[in-house]
């Protein structure tokens, strides 16, 4: 298996192929025979380079090939997630990157990093500067649990967490305590299973990895022997998927350890459950109730690290030390399920139970925040509101990825989710919902306004320059890169 | 079977023909010491290819050819078929975006499917019991003439809904 995959994963393979493909994805095609183009050139600003933007600009640039899209972005660094959140031991699904880079050398696309748009430069400039803004900003900020004790050293989001170890700028100083033996992760979902992934894997495994160095010095250092995962409903209902359990079953030096009561009736409900539901609680279930050949069993009786779901429980206190200021452990509340499958509920027996733990890592979800007010914002579901990516009651105001739909699924998802603002955009083009008969300024005037506020856009040939210099740096580790972590140095890179 | 067709196409690479790409491949380093066949060798035999059609989103039949050896995801590429968004991982089980569909009788000559594909698979949309993933398919001469369908691709289902409802 790994060798098919290493087999695959060269990158050069695609050579000439794979270059053709893209420029006829992206040069290609004509119009679809309905508004002529206008005889300016529409232009589109796009917020956000993580996979929703560049995936929106894919689209519309094949679609139109009279469109030039800008893409603005906060950091000097492109791509969002694939780089800050797609876990280090995880590169295959990082080759998404070689689609947007090809993106963002069409000559009808431009990247300008380093330039916040709702501080620097605001959505309405934006909007008088361009046809069209897509936003496409993501979700970067935490939903919290809501139980006391949440603001206790020792309490990480997985957010915050992976954006540490992935070399994300703002979560360079987590500096998170690793000294204790037990830690507790809220949540089951796939970014869960990375985080206790990351917390257990061998040392040697990680090294090898684009890992940040001073996130393998503390993992390296690191006391961390037993990790929960935990999760308020019951196996059926598990948020990961097959291929990151696979993984956890796998990993080196580790065994599983569950809890078989857990699994009361799980068997029976097997039967009935469509395929990946069913292979997913079948592999669960081997996990927690075979059990073990005789070689598996002498290689967990050999691991020194553990890790467990656990299940029907939900987070009410995390507990203090003596001090008052550490974590020392978690109160949880016990469930019981009521209903079945996907729609059953989770409805609390009384019953509580401690575990000590030093650490507590909550991966409940993303949230999408406002970045400006002049933008429509459903603070409830923490999205943009539209309908197939047209923003509500903004004319020329559409939105892609999780911004649009709320921060789940993967980046195939995305892709899907952002192609579709991007058909919706092209639609209003066509049919001339969006006037786009007279010429708009676009990036000549947005330029003139950052620079006179001093703020000096990174293009993509300067991430080039930065993208190099992480290349070569990780050469020397014998790593894919060494991240650059903070702005300044990336910048500092850009200037030379 | 991809993977043995796969492998066996790496340890017998000398006494076949092959693209220049499986040239980059091997030298991508899996198999060091074999850096010679890094230069460009020519397809020696030109009635080689296997003919496949592929029916695309919109129901229209686009027919192709391709090498034995090739996956069907390769022939995607080299052929600069037009299918949104396929492949996205490039050919390395992390997506499930080269999902296609076949038919009882062809889908049975495919072979078994890994551990690995399934688990991916199963995340694809519109998932049937013949779905495979184009990236692990591996060209042969009886696979001459078969005919993939390119399903609607909404969305992969590995949304997490813990507590977004």
């Amino acid at each position: 298996m790994i060798g098919h995959k290493l087999l695959l994963s060269g990158l050069s393979l695609w050579t000439s192929g794979r270059s053709r493909w893209i420029s006829r994805l992206l040069g290609g095609m004509n119009g679809h025979g309905k508004a002529p183009y206008s005889s300016c050139r529409p232009k589109v600003c796009i917020v956000g380079s993580g996979p929703a933007g560049f995936y929106t600009a894919q689209h519309l640039i094949k679609a139109r090939p009279d469109v030039d899209v800008d893409i603005y972005e906060r950091l000097p660094v492109p791509f969002g997630l694939v780089r800050f959140g797609v876990a280090p031991d995880h590169p295959e699904v990082k080759n998404v990157i070689n689609t947007f880079t090809q993106t963002a050398k069409h000559t009808c696309c431009s990247f300008y990093g380093n330039v916040t748009v709702g501080k620097d430069v605001s959505v309405a400039e934006l909007q008088q500067a361009y046809h069209a803004v897509v936003l496409s900003y993501g979700a970067e900020g935490n939903r919290s649990m809501g139980v006391p004790g949440e603001d206790l050293a020792g309490v990480y989001s997985a957010k915050d967490f992976v954006g540490w170890y992935n070399g994300l700028p703002s979560c360079q100083e987590l500096s998170p305590d690793l000294s204790c033996e037990t830690a507790v992760i809220l949540g089951q979902g796939n970014v869960a299973l990375d985080v206790a992934r990351i917390l257990l894997s061998p040392i040697d495994i990680l090294k090898k990895t684009d890992i940040t160095q001073p996130a393998l010095e503390a993992l390296a250092e690191s006391h961390v022997r037993r990790v929960l995962i935990v999760g308020r409903r019951g196996p059926v209902q598990i948020a990961c998927t097959i291929k990151e359990v696979r993984e956890m079953v796998n990993l080196p030096d580790t065994r599983p350890e569950m809890v078989a009561a857990d699994f009361e009736g799980v068997k029976d409900a097997v039967k009935d459950l469509p395929r990946p539901r069913k292979r997913l609680t079948e592999l669960l279930l081997k996990t927690a109730m075979e059990i073990p050949g005789e070689k598996e069993q002498e290689r967990q009786n050999n691991a020194s690290r553990v890790w467990s779901f656990r299940f029907f429980r939900s987070p009410i206190e995390i507990l203090a030390d003596l001090d008052n200021k550490r974590t020392a452990g978690i109160r949880l509340a016990v469930n019981k399920l009521e209903g079945s499958g996907d729609g059953a509920r989770a409805v609390l027996t009384g019953e509580v139970e401690d575990v000590s733990c030093g650490l507590v890592i909550s991966s409940i979800g993303y949230k999408s925040l406002p970045i400006d007010p002049s933008v429509p914002f459903d603070s409830r579901k923490a999205i943009v509101p539209n309908s197939m990516g047209r923003v509500q009651q903004a004319a020329g105001l559409y939105c892609s990825g999780w911004l649009k739909t709320g921060p789940t699924g993967v980046i195939a998802t995305t892709m899907n989710n952002s192609f579709d603002t991007a058909r919706s955009l092209v639609e209003d083009m066509d049919s001339g919902t969006l006037d786009i008969s007279a010429a708009k300024p676009g990036s000549q005037s947005i330029s003139g306004l950052l620079e006179k506020r001093g703020v000096k856009p990174v293009i993509f040939l300067d991430w080039e320059k930065i993208d190099s210099v992480e290349m070569s740096r990780g050469e020397a580790a014998g790593k894919p890169r060494e991240k650059l972590l903070t702005v300044e140095e990336m910048l500092q890179v850009v200037r030379k | 079977m991809a993977l043995v067709a796969a492998l066996r196409r790496l340890a017998h690479v000398k006494l076949r023909d092959y693209s220049p790409r499986m040239a980059a491949v091997t030298s991508s380093g899996w198999l060091k010491g074999q850096r010679s066949f890094t230069t460009r060798t020519p397809c020696l035999r030109s009635d080689n290819k296997v003919t496949i059609n592929f029916i695309n989103r919109d129901g229209e039949k686009i027919t192709v050819k391709g090498s034995p050896g090739d996956s069907l995801l390769d022939v995607v590429i080299n052929e600069d078929l037009d299918f949104d968004g396929f492949g996205a991982c490039e050919g390395t089980l992390a997506c499930s975006t080269c999902h296609l569909i076949f038919d009882e009788d062809v889908y049975k000559n495919l072979g078994p499917v890994t551990d690995e594909e399934m688990d991916m698979l199963d995340l694809a949309y519109g998932l049937t019991d013949t779905s495979r993933l184009g990236c692990q398919i591996c060209l042969t001469k009886s696979m001459e003439g078969m005919v993939a369908r390119v399903p609607e691709s909404v969305a992969d289902i590995r949304q997490s809904k813990d507590g977004s409802s």
